[in-house]
């Protein structure tokens, strides 16, 4: 199956809406060739801003841009969403600016950069800000109608994206504020998000194997987030798992949860980074480390069942 | 606008600040006042497009106070401009008011943008300048800052910024009445050359005397731009300037005045 990162599909997306649309302007921290904005820095280079490293500086611009009629996207790792937390939090989403972050090289896939680079805190952060929308693309097709999307929001939109390589399923349709059933099933529900969708599509087959059909549910948006089919899929499976590449402190698991109690639940665990900070190494042998391969949470699934 | 009748609207304005602040029993007096020239001297005189009628005329100048706890400043300025009526002072402060104790672009009609985590309003206004350059858009953008806010790095952020994209549409004002909530600055954390720091950033830079004088506040702010290069205004301003009690104390940085106390600021504001 073709592989591509999702932060390339961002790059590739935000040259496809430059095109039709000459309001959007791009913003980077002199990060263009990583996060993937130099596609769109070579195709429009008058629409393109280097903020240099100044990652606050960077989204203030961005917010006083809005006011002029622009769409500015701005994009740099996600683990800055925190150094510029405070522009985001009162420079956009207080006067619901229309301002885009597609912010990359979330979760421990990061890889060799380590823990001090490795965001596993960013959905927390950005779904407890209101007016913000939240999306966490489990593909390169899903991120292009989340870049699309974004653009026809009128304020604040956060994009997850993630370095390493995944496979790119069919297009499938997407709706902002709806989740995906990737697949059927009756003895349990897995909720996840982002490139944590190749992992618990090979959970699914591995609890097949186990003679275990379980129910897989994306959710490209985090928020807001689609409670009715979490709901009804509680309802219906009754053993509810959630599987993340983020902490699971307050990203998905947290909005399952919320969702999801007193539904009917009988059984809930959230599968995620538990609680600590990631660290150097290869994507695939980090994924290992903190449990997230398919095997693994196949194996806690059944272990809990 | 004549001089005697902008400093007239100050004195005004200056009242507002007293009545504001007194009414709610909470703001910033200290550097409402201290700025409260510069504002009106904006708004009356110097602001193009300022319409209450049309506050959202796309190619109006746009003025962002970026040092956001002197809102009652701001809304001295609006009131008196004709944005809204006096009885919103009531409200100042006050659960459902519009006039919120920082300005909200989202309640208070004429506010450009919602400030009072210091170092972003500059930011924002150097994002409005260079979004009007990029759009071909007229419009001039001005900023306040404050002497304690530019401890901030952003501020510095955004001035490296505003040289290097050329923003001759955007004059920085700093209200530099040297004092913060904890002591001067020289006590809390020194500026140290300001004006050279300014300069080294590569703004062109005016520094006025007295920024309580209204015609070196104008002779300022109506200096022709220097093309290439964002302008930086010093203003030397008294903190609680017009209030013989409040005037250079720190105290009054964040503390409203009482009825008594009040009742004494308006008669040394008497025109």
């Amino acid at each position: 199956m073709e592989k591509k990162a999702i932060r390339v599909a961002y790059g590739e997306a935000l040259v496809k809406l430059g095109e039709t649309n000459d309001k959007v302007v791009v913003l980077d921290a002199d990060l263009a060739q990583a996060t993937m904005t130099n596609g769109f820095k070579k195709a429009f280079p008058g629409r393109f801003y280097d903020c240099g490293i100044a990652e606050a500086d960077m989204v203030d611009i961005a917010a006083g841009m809005s006011t002029m009629g622009l769409i500015p996207f701005c994009s740099t790792f996600a683990v800055f969403a925190g150094r510029s937390y405070d522009q985001i939090r009162n420079g956009v989403c207080y006067p619901k600016f229309n301002v885009k972050f597609g912010f990359s090289h979330a979760g421990i896939t990061l890889g060799e950069d380590g823990g001090s680079h490795q965001a596993i805190e960013d959905l927390a952060l950005m779904r407890v800000l209101p007016n913000m929308t939240v999306f966490a693309p489990s593909d390169a097709n899903e991120c292009y109608a989340c870049v699309e999307a974004a653009a026809k929001i009128d304020g604040p939109v956060y994009i997850r994206t993630a370095r390493l390589p995944s496979p790119v399923y069919d297009p499938r349709p997407f709706t902002p504020g709806k989740g995906v059933v990737i697949k059927d099933g009756k003895d349990c529900v897995i909720f996840t998000c982002g490139i944590m969708l190749e992992h618990t599509l090979d959970a699914v087959d591995q609890l097949a194997a186990k003679g275990i059909d379980a129910a897989l549910v994306s959710f490209p948006t985090i928020k807001p987030f689609d409670e009715q089919l979490a709901c009804e899929y509680t309802a219906k499976c009754k053993k509810v798992f959630t599987v993340e590449e983020h902490s699971i402190i307050g990203g998905l698991g947290d909005a399952v949860a919320s969702a999801i109690i007193g539904r009917g639940v009988e059984t809930f665990m959230k599968i995620g980074i538990n609680d600590v900070f990631g660290q150097s190494g290869k994507p695939a042998d980090l994924l290992k480390e903190y449990g997230l391969t398919g095997p693994q949470i196949a194996d806690r699934i059944a272990e809990k069942l | 606008m004549d001089i005697q009748a902008l400093e007239a609207q100050a004195r005004q304005v200056r009242r507002d600040i007293i009545i504001m602040t007194c009414k709610a029993g909470a703001g910033h007096p200290g550097g409402s006042l201290s700025c409260t020239d510069a504002l009106v001297a904006l708004y009356f005189d110097v602001m193009k497009g300022v319409d209450p009628k049309n506050d959202k005329n796309p190619n109006r100048d746009r003025f962002v106070l970026s040092k956001g706890h002197a809102a009652p400043a701001l809304y001295g300025t609006l009131c008196e401009r004709g944005y809204f009526g006096r009885e919103e002072f009531d409200g100042f402060r006050q659960l459902h008011g519009i006039l919120q104790g920082h300005p909200d672009i989202k309640k208070c009609p004429g506010v450009d943008a919602s400030t009072g985590s210091l170092g972003q309003g500059i930011s924002i206004a150097v994002g409005m300048a260079l979004g009007a350059k990029h759009t071909g858009n007229p419009c001039h953008v001005y900023t306040v800052i404050g002497d304690g806010e530019s401890q901030e790095g952003l501020v510095w952020e955004a001035s490296m910024a505003a040289a290097h994209y050329k923003l001759d549409n955007l004059t920085v004002i700093l209200d530099h009445n040297g004092m913060q909530i904890d002591g001067t600055n020289d006590e809390v954390m020194s500026l140290g050359d300001v004006k050279a720091k300014a300069l080294a950033f590569g703004y062109d830079v005016i520094e006025v005397a007295d920024g309580n004088d209204m015609k070196q506040v104008l002779d300022a702010l109506h200096a022709p731009a220097c093309p290439g290069k964002p302008r930086y205004i010093i203003l030397n301003t008294l903190k609680g300037k017009g209030v013989s009690f409040m005037e250079g104390q720190v105290g009054w940085h964040g503390k409203a005045p009482n009825a008594e106390q009040a009742a004494q600021a308006l008669k040394d504001l008497e025109g």
